[in-house]
């Protein structure tokens, strides 16, 4: 009884829809990502992008209690870990961003996250990035049928602390499909073992997020945007998945 | 997404049902329908209307709990 929907070929076809433009406007952006460019631009190019392509932006509108996202994209400076809200703030060299969208085609969720470097940045931060994205990958080599969700959890964990970096305990991965937060929640920290067996046609979204100094992180008074307490940078990468019997699909992938 | 963690809360036991379902009139007046948790099954901890339990609840569906303590 977790609930957990599996999803249908014709409904992996549609979230496979969603998920190809989110990976194509991340790769955009990663184009566009430079000293001098406002967070507002990205937000406006990904929205636009986005419309002409047929999907619906799904972080706008997403309501949490009494707060509404008013944009399409999360850009995340630095210390932010996760839910930066674009503003006219401008990227300078050395920064580090972090971009996160999700897209809807007709009804189904397409999500993932990436961080990249503004001009040149500093090899120890350039690391931070690497592992976080090789974490989110270890999690995703154990998203298959048989395991369990705290296996990805683990995998993750693993990875990032064997390189001395720490893991962000108060955010979480989801089950996706026709909502864009579905079960599991899936940690990114854990013992193996535990929580619902993945079956095949299960659709995860797994998001690491890694942090260069200590794990906790405090919200800021704009109600969404999540920063780490000692101010060090943090990176957070994402993938919305699908378990088959062949292993694990990537779905936000060019 | 960021985690959401189970609701605990305080109730009184106002009436059982079949299937070890609870009826159970919370402190802040709503009436919610609870199962028993698994450890308190194993434990055979007995749970009559008139006793004070905590109740969790999940943060999808706030008209079902599970009760996981029952005072003595």
């Amino acid at each position: 009884m977790n609930g957990i929907e599996l999803k249908s070929p014709d409904e992996i076809d549609k979230m496979s829809r969603a998920a190809k433009i989110v990976a194509e406007v991340l790769e955009a952006l990663r184009g566009m990502v430079k000293p001098g460019v406002t967070t507002e631009e990205l937000d406006r190019f990904a929205e636009g992008f986005i419309l002409e392509r047929g999907g619906i932006p799904a972080f706008k509108g997403y309501r949490v209690r009494d707060k509404v996202y008013q944009h399409t994209l999360c850009t995340s400076v630095n210390n932010a870990v996760v839910h930066g809200i674009p503003s006219s703030r401008v990227l300078k060299e050395g920064d580090i961003i972090g971009l996160d969208l999700g897209v809807v085609v007709e009804g189904y969720y397409g999500d993932a996250a990436i961080t990249v470097p503004v001009g040149r940045i500093s090899e120890d931060v350039r690391y931070l990035l690497q592992v976080t994205n090789e974490a989110l990958h270890k999690g995703i080599e154990k998203a298959v049928v048989g395991n369990r969700i705290s296996d990805i959890s683990h995998a993750v964990q693993k990875h990032a602390e064997a390189a001395r970096f720490s893991i962000v305990t108060e955010f979480v991965g989801h089950g996706i499909g026709r909502k864009l937060h579905e079960e599991p929640q899936i940690p990114n920290y854990g013992e193996p073992g535990k929580g619902p067996r993945l079956k095949a046609g299960m659709a995860l979204a797994i998001e690491p997020m890694v942090n260069m100094g200590e794990p906790e992180t405090r919200c800021l008074e704009d109600g969404w945007t999540a920063v780490t307490q000692d101010g060090s940078l943090s990176a957070h990468f994402e993938h919305t998945i699908v378990v088959t019997e062949t292993g694990p699909r990537i779905l936000t992938k060019l | 997404m960021p985690k959401e963690d189970v609701i605990e809360v305080q109730g009184t036991v106002a009436e059982t049902l079949p299937n070890a379902m609870f009826r159970v009139q919370l402190d802040n007046g709503h009436k919610i329908l609870a199962h028993i948790s698994g450890k308190m099954r194993m434990h055979f901890i007995r749970i009559l209307p008139g006793d004070k339990v905590t109740v969790e609840l999940s943060p999808y569906d706030l008209t079902r709990g599970r009760i996981t303590y029952r005072f003595k």
